[in-house]
C-alpha cells in the first residue's frame, strides 16, 4: 500500500473535520443533543413530538450547506459512481444497519470517540472493518 | 425556536465541514476504504480534527446541570456492547462501503440536486422504518431488534 498523494488532503480534511466537531459542539452544549446524523434522520421518520422539529431543521441545514459552501469557494458536485441498484442496497443497509447499531459515522465515529465510549468505539471498529471488506469485493473481486 | 436555530446552524456547519472535507464525494470516501494499491488518509483526519474539537466540548458537557438554552443534556446512556451493536454496526459498514455514502453526506449532496444522493436517501429512510417496523413488532428471528439503542 501507497499513500495517494494526489488525493490526499491534510488541510482540508482537518479543517472541514474541525467544522464538523465544531457543530458536534454547539449541538450538545446548546441544545444538549448529540450529532449523530443516522438518529436525527431516523427520530425525524419516527417521533411526532417536540424532538422532531429540531432533527428537521438540522437536516435542512445539512440539504443547504453545499448551497452556501459554493457562495464561498469552488465545490465540485458529488460523483455518485455506485450504479443506482447498488445505491439502494447501500441506502438499504446503512439505514437499518445505523439504526440497529444505534449509530453512524457521525454518531459513534465522532461523537462517541469523543465521549471516549468503549462502545462507539467497537462500534466504529467493526464498521470500519466492515466497509474495508466491502470495497475490497466490491473493487477488487467483483469490480 | 432557539433549539432550532441552533439545530439548523449545527447542520449547516456540519454540511459546510463535510464539503470543505471532500466527505460529501463518494469517490473520496472511497479512496480511504480501499486499502489496495494508493490509499488516501483523509477521512482519518476529517474524523481526528472533528474529535479534537468536539471532545472538550463533551467534557464540559458531562459536567453541565443543563444547555445552553436550557433543558437537560442528553447523553447516550447504553453501555453494553451487545449483539445489536455489533450486528448492526456491521450491516452499516458493508452499505457505507457498497456506496461510498453515509447518512449525513448523504442527506447533504441532496443539496448539489444529485439523483445518486436522492436514491440513496429514500433507500435509506426506508432501511430506517423497515428496522423501527422489525423492531417493533418483534417479528421472529428478528427479536434483538427490539432491543433500544
Amino acid at each position: 500500500m501507497t499513500i495517494d498523494w494526489a488525493h490526499f488532503t491534510p488541510l482540508s480534511a482537518l479543517a472541514g473535520g474541525a467544522l464538523i466537531g465544531l457543530a458536534a459542539a454547539l449541538l450538545i452544549l446548546g441544545i444538549g443533543r448529540v450529532l449523530g446524523a443516522a438518529g436525527i434522520v431516523g427520530g425525524a421518520l419516527e417521533v411526532q413530538g417536540a424532538d422532531a422539529p429540531w432533527r428537521w431543521s438540522l437536516i435542512v441545514g445539512l440539504v443547504l450547506s453545499p448551497l452556501v459552501a459554493r457562495l464561498l469557494w469552488s465545490v465540485a458536485p458529488p460523483v455518485f459512481v455506485a450504479p443506482w441498484p447498488a445505491l439502494v442496497a447501500s441506502g438499504l443497509l446503512v439505514g437499518f444497519g445505523a439504526r440497529l447499531g444505534s449509530g453512524c459515522t457521525s454518531g459513534h465515529g465522532v461523537c462517541g470517540l469523543a465521549r471516549l465510549s468503549p462502545r462507539s468505539l467497537v462500534a466504529t471498529g467493526i464498521f470500519m472493518a466492515a466497509a474495508f471488506v466491502a470495497v475490497f469485493f466490491t473493487h477488487h473481486v467483483f469490480g | 425556536m432557539k433549539r432550532n436555530i441552533f439545530a439548523l446552524g449545527a447542520g449547516l456547519i456540519f454540511g459546510l465541514g463535510l464539503c470543505l472535507s471532500g466527505m460529501y464525494e463518494p469517490a473520496k470516501v472511497i479512496g480511504f476504504l480501499d486499502l489496495d494499491g494508493a490509499w488516501d488518509p483523509s477521512l482519518a483526519f476529517v474524523m481526528g480534527g472533528a474529535i479534537v474539537v468536539a471532545l472538550p466540548a463533551f467534557f464540559v458537557a458531562r459536567r453541565r446541570a443543563a444547555a445552553w438554552i436550557g433543558g437537560a443534556i442528553d447523553l447516550p446512556r447504553a453501555q453494553a456492547i451487545d449483539a445489536p451493536l455489533v450486528v448492526g454496526s456491521a450491516v452499516f459498514g458493508i452499505g457505507w462501503g457498497l456506496g461510498g455514502v453515509c447518512p449525513a453526506p448523504g442527506v447533504a449532496d441532496l443539496g448539489f440536486l444529485n439523483p445518486g444522493a436522492a436514491i440513496f436517501v429514500v433507500s435509506m429512510a426506508a432501511g430506517m422504518l423497515i428496522f423501527r417496523a422489525a423492531a417493533d413488532r418483534r417479528l421472529p428471528g428478528l427479536k434483538l431488534l427490539a432491543q433500544d439503542a
